[in-house]
């Protein structure tokens, strides 16, 4: 039993981590209706900012571990705004498969920039924030899940204040919308698009920094598999909700790291794909999405 | 299928699969490995172009067909060859062998794609693109976990049965019938669906089953080249049909030209050379070493500008009135 629950705390918090690069994948979809491949790169450029101002900073501490967050959460927003600029803009009136292969070649091209600049081989990172274990009748707890967790649920209550509760938020609705129509309300919609970009990436970022503090092994193709998996919680969710992909996000964790801890452990990376496959067969709207027509 | 046009590259490519064949033994071996590459990414490409280009869909799995193939045809030999054919089976024999064990690679493949398309065709664009990428991973997954396959080591010791006849008879035929296909009355489908889905869709006509159709055909094509590519390189495990490999031919189609079928294979024999030219340029000296390295960067870099400055491809002119689609 203890170890069940330890699964499951564990299994939490890879959901958390899953849940932060969904909703970067359900924010894109809800402004530009499409699927942003390169999303989990942003995530993977994401830790390796975290190691390299880690290593800068040198250390460990709560103020330095935020700070080092912090950086990558920025600097990842400049990246997301920056691909968004450079590679979708141009983009924006052709048909959405230009689009589609457009991120594939952006995905791409980070994860080999990375190969090129980091070298391919996992590289530790460095120990930012402090951690430790301790017990709970019988349940061994690392603080690292806790940590996690806590910082997610911060995070999430930060973009539901965002969303919610300020201007930009409801201009982001507005444009998830209808475009068209929020345009003539005198709304910027490309200034909209790459505040999403920016807001995503550095979601991604937290995640990445994260997963690394959890997992703290990085290399250039560290953002595939997560990356996969977090756009099936998006689906799994219904894309474009927001609670939806943090619901999704964790719900997968779970599961997966429940198979991860049985028997079938070899089976773990198909998982992810079978459920895409069944939920698109029987409620390809997402557990919290609405049907909507398609409008000619 | 009636088809003049078709039906002349067909005899054409078929008498230079046989000299080809016949030259075989006469050529340099290095250059009968190009060729046979060759070959092999041109059945892949053309009949990714039919799903991805003519009809407009985007498959990310291409790969994954051509895995079940490679297993399919890599078992017929070497499981069930040597227990249904008498011992000391001439040379004939073993190469009629061969080509039931491509047959059913491509028939494998295409129940595979049936399978897969069945159920994910219903939808549209991305979400196609994420079913068959994550089918791409499954077929690996599932791969791994058999251990009569050889699981994640995959299987040694196929018999050395590709040769070039094999390789651009099929690759010929795959032309051939992609091309006789689209153009045929019923193919006419496949290019509505690619046009405008909602608009062929209220003339009445059942675009997915036009899009099962083109997966299904893509599916076998690509297993008949998994066939040819395990008995050429004799040996095959999950990973060499993968993600990466799936958009090696993406990126063959876009850049020849989604819908083009002389543009995918001019960029199929071009990207084939592309990694031997890459090979040659850094051998050239110690501090070129790095050119050898830069392939995946170079398809990243080319997909986006492509998308950007030339999104119908680098090999395509404007089709004429009325002509066939080649």
């Amino acid at each position: 039993m203890s170890e069940f629950i330890q699964q499951i705390i564990n299994g939490l918090s890879v959901g958390a981590m899953y849940a932060l690069i969904a909703i970067g994948y359900t924010l894109v979809y809800g402004v530009l209706r499409f699927i942003n491949f390169a999303h989990s790169d942003v995530f993977m450029v994401g830790s390796f900012v975290g190691f390299y101002s880690g290593k800068a900073l040198g250390g460990t501490s709560w103020a330095g571990g935020l700070g080092v967050m912090a950086a990558s959460m920025v600097g990842c927003a400049l990246l997301g705004i920056l691909i968004e600029r450079l590679a979708y803009k141009p983009l924006r009136s052709r048909s959405k498969l230009t689009v589609l292969i457009t991120a594939i070649g952006v995905s791409m091209l980070l994860q080999n920039v990375g190969q090129l600049v980091f070298g391919a081989n996992p590289q530790p990172f460095p120990d930012t924030l402090p951690a430790t274990t301790f017990q709970v009748g019988g349940v061994v707890v690392s603080s690292k899940d806790l940590v996690v967790l806590g910082f997610t649920l911060c995070l999430l209550g930060a973009l539901e204040y965002i969303v919610l509760k300020t201007k930009v938020g409801t201009a982001m609705r507005a444009v998830a919308f209808n475009p068209q129509a929020a345009s003539l309300m005198g709304i910027n919609i490309d200034w909209i698009i790459s505040f999403t970009f920016g807001l995503g990436s550095a979601l991604a970022a937290a995640g990445g920094f994260l997963w690394a503090y959890k997992f703290p092994k990085i290399e250039p193709f560290m953002g595939v598999a997560p990356g996969l998996t977090a756009f099936v919680a998006a689906v799994l969710g219904g894309i474009g909700n927001i609670t939806g992909a943090a619901l999704g996000g964790l719900l997968l964790g779970v599961i997966e790291t429940l198979v991860k801890g049985s028997r079938w452990s070899t089976w773990t990376e198909a998982i992810a794909f079978v459920l895409l496959i069944l939920i698109l067969l029987f409620k390809p709207a997402g557990l919290l999405g609405r049907v909507q027509a398609e409008k000619v | 299928m009636k088809h003049p046009g078709a039906r002349r590259w067909f005899l054409v490519a078929a008498v230079l699969s046989l000299g080809l064949g016949w030259a075989q033994d006469r050529l340099d071996p290095y250059f009968v490995d190009i060729l046979t590459r060759i070959g092999i990414n041109v059945i892949l490409a053309v009949s990714l172009n039919l799903i991805n280009g003519h009809t407009g869909q985007f498959s990310l799995g291409h790969a994954g067909f051509m895995g079940v193939g490679a297993y399919t045809a890599a078992a017929l030999t070497l499981f069930a060859g040597p227990k249904l054919l008498p011992a000391g089976a001439g040379f004939w024999v073993e190469q009629l062998w061969f080509l039931v064990a491509l047959a059913g690679a491509g028939l494998v493949a295409a129940l595979a794609g049936l399978l897969v398309g069945a159920p994910s065709l219903r939808l549209k664009g991305d979400y196609l693109a994420i079913v068959t990428l994550g089918f791409g991973q499954i077929i690996a997954v599932i791969f791994r976990n058999i251990e009569s396959l050889g699981g994640a080591l995959g299987l040694n010791g196929i018999p050395a049965r590709t040769n070039l006849f094999w390789a651009f008879a099929a690759a010929a035929l795959t032309v051939y019938v992609v091309t006789a296909l689209v153009n045929s009355t019923y193919g006419r489908g496949f290019l509505a669906t690619h046009d405008d889905e909602v608009a062929a869709e209220a003339m009445g006509m059942n675009t997915t089953r036009y899009k099962i159709v083109a997966f299904v055909t893509g599916a076998f094509f690509a297993g008949i080249a998994g066939g040819l590519s395990g008995h050429f390189t004799l040996t095959i495990n999950p990973k060499g049909f993968d993600f990466n490999k799936s958009i090696e031919i993406v990126v063959m189609v876009i850049v020849g030209g989604m819908g083009r079928t002389v543009g995918v294979i001019i960029a199929a024999v071009l990207l084939t050379l592309l990694p031997e030219g890459l090979r040659m340029l850094s051998g050239v000296s110690p501090s070129l070493k790095w050119i050898g390295e830069t392939r995946p960067l170079l398809y990243a870099i080319l997909l986006i500008a492509l998308m950007i400055l030339r999104p119908q491809g680098l090999f395509t002119w404007k089709r004429k009135k009325g002509a066939v689609v080649a």
